[in-house]
């Protein structure tokens, strides 16, 4: 007698639950652990509401999936292990993408905004002809998000009308997801359809090895820019940097005159960062730098022009040769 | 073997112009406005250009998708050496939802009319920011695809390209034919001389529409609003680095 409300309420919930949203989030990482950048687009995921999946494709996938099904929130993780994902081509990744939203229908698949998801996700949404939306930086609803346009100059709220939205998501604005409490199930992801030809392969990479806090999660960023005039004279940035815990980038012009390997480059095309503090070391403040930094919470500017546009950002300015400033601010702080 | 490329430019908005948003805040003030290449976009015609002249390539086709207006941005790629033009039309009251789903599918079908090597385009416009098109356009051709390029190589079976990633730079090959986007640092662009664009003008630019190439128009967004960024409050000078040490202590910042 007491089993039937049972039984009608579970069927009732089914049906509600099959017209709610299902995410698959895809996850970015080197075959060892998870980029950070994936844990914000769980946060994002989570934000849509519905079922949160992850898909992890690589070489070596073990501790990766291990570490995703242990972040809350995460109903399972599709794992597809195999040799031909070396360097993780988007041309080999597609089909895997393909197979398991053929089989799920995933209404949404999000990943972190990067080199990899960038260079992927449209690939799959050109496949599955629907319009991708790039480096979101809200969620209004299930079709309805936020980016920002013109280098950060305008802001765009936009309804997808497609059938499944594919996004990637800002990482500055969603909060990454805590690792841990969880315990996803972890299901081997559907098989490519067919076989795909080798037409790319990938050689290698040639990665900037740093012990210092990552561009993307450091709490305190200093950068330099034109004003430093050479590649050596970033070490007294350096200095300042190892003082502050703080990681260290750098403007296109710096990068541009070899001053600094292209990973450091802050700006509309390079990293989008908000650190609690940026300071902007001989940098002049083009519009296509700040977009990669004008949300910091705290800016310090050093120039010695009192022109610079970089002043019209920063909290405060301190108009002076950064080559006796730089030094200075390193002993006193 | 010389090779065949279609390179896609738009026009944009000038990079150092500064946008408005339109009253009605459903888009930003372009009559009007200074409108130029799209510099990655620049940086691809000079690619192009550049295997042209290490005798890579034969020919070079420079596609434009847009209104009257986008017929500059052909003829500067003409000026700057690019054989000759397609202009695809499209109203100015459809740009605002003319998005890199539809100009892949114009591309590809132009791709394979024409039947080119490779597809080169810029890494993303400044306008929108989304850096897809590119990607798109290689998976609607099932062709691989050479992103964010910082430098281009024959070899015997394709292409090597080295790429500017989160990390750092990384090496692909590829077959061809194959689909790439030039980034930031894969060249400096040409200047067009007087005398080249004077022999732009009679270069052939051909003219024709999406539906003249079977490319659905439809919308898949719709913009509900497009608004100015929240606005910062004024900083401060400070008067010396001890003033300054001071301000950031004030506000929890200290050596770690």
């Amino acid at each position: 007698m007491f089993s039937t409300p049972t039984k009608l309420s579970g069927l009732v919930n089914t049906l509600r639950f099959a017209r709610n949203q299902s995410t698959l989030v895809l996850v970015e990482h080197n075959n060892e652990k998870i980029n950070p950048v994936t844990l914000n687009a769980i946060t994002a995921a989570r934000a849509l509401g519905g079922e949160v999946n992850c898909l992890v494709a690589g070489t070596s996938c073990g501790d990766v999936a291990k570490e995703v099904s242990s972040v809350e929130g995460i109903s399972k993780v599709l794992v597809a292990e195999d040799a031909a994902f070396e360097g993780f081509m988007p041309e080999k990744l597609t089909p895997i993408l393909m197979a398991s939203q053929n089989q799920f229908k995933f209404t949404h698949i999000i990943a972190g905004a990067s080199a990899f998801s960038r260079g992927l996700l449209p690939r799959v949404a050109a496949q599955l002809d629907v319009s991708p939306i790039s480096d979101i930086i809200g969620i209004k609803d299930k079709d309805t998000f936020v980016r920002t346009i013109y280098a950060g100059n305008a802001i765009m709220t936009l309804k997808s009308m497609d059938p499944v939205k594919i996004v990637t998501v800002r990482t500055t604005a969603f909060e990454p997801a805590t690792v841990g409490g969880g315990s996803a199930a972890l299901e081997a992801a559907p098989a490519a359809a067919g076989d795909t030809a080798d037409v790319s392969q990938w050689v290698g990479q040639e990665l900037s090895k740093s012990e210092r806090p990552d561009l993307g999660s450091a709490k305190v960023v200093v950068s330099g820019g034109r004003g430093m005039k050479t590649g050596d004279n970033f070490s007294m940035l350096y200095d300042l940097a190892d003082k502050l815990g703080a990681g260290v980038g750098a403007s296109r012009a710096a990068v541009d005159a070899g001053m600094v390997p292209n990973d450091m480059q802050i700006g509309q095309t390079g990293k989008i960062i908000a650190p609690e503090l940026y300071i902007a070391v001989g940098i002049s403040g083009a519009i296509q730098h700040l977009a990669g930094m004008k949300d910091s919470k705290v800016i310090v500017a050093v120039n010695k022009d009192p022109e610079a546009p970089i002043f019209q950002v920063s909290d405060f300015g301190l108009v002076a040769d950064l080559f006796k400033a730089v030094p200075e601010i390193t002993e006193k702080i | 073997m010389a090779l065949k490329v279609l390179v896609g430019c738009k026009r944009v908005i000038d990079y150092a112009v500064k946008i408005r948003i339109k009253p009605d805040k459903l888009g930003v003030v372009t009559e009007g406005v200074k409108h130029s290449m799209n510099p990655f976009d620049e940086i691809a015609v000079e690619e192009a250009m550049r295997m042209k002249e290490r005798k890579l390539v034969n020919e070079i086709i420079v596609v434009s998708c847009g209104p009257a207006q986008a017929m500059e941005t052909i003829r500067t790629a003409l000026a700057m050496g690019a054989d000759r033009g397609i202009h695809v039309e499209i109203p100015l009251d459809q740009m605002d939802t003319f998005q890199p789903l539809h100009v892949s599918k114009v591309l590809a079908k132009l791709a394979e009319k024409e039947k080119v090597d490779i597809v080169m385009l810029g890494k993303l416009a400044i306008d929108d920011d989304s850096n897809q098109t590119a990607q798109m356009t290689a998976s609607l051709l099932d062709w691989p695809q050479g992103v964010f390029a910082s430098k281009i190589d024959k070899t015997d079976a394709g292409l090597e390209i080295i790429r500017e990633v989160d990390g750092g730079l990384e090496t692909i090959r590829t077959t061809l034919p194959a689909v790439l986007s030039a980034d930031l640092r894969l060249n400096e662009p040409r200047y067009a001389t007087l005398p080249n664009i004077m022999k732009a003008k009679k270069k052939k630019v051909d003219k024709m529409t999406p539906a003249d190439l079977g490319v659905d128009m439809a919308p898949r967004i719709q913009i509900v609003s497009v608004e100015d960024p929240p606005v910062r409050e004024a900083g401060q000078t400070v008067a010396d680095v001890d003033d300054l040490v001071a301000k950031l202590k004030e506000k929890g910042f200290s050596s770690a």
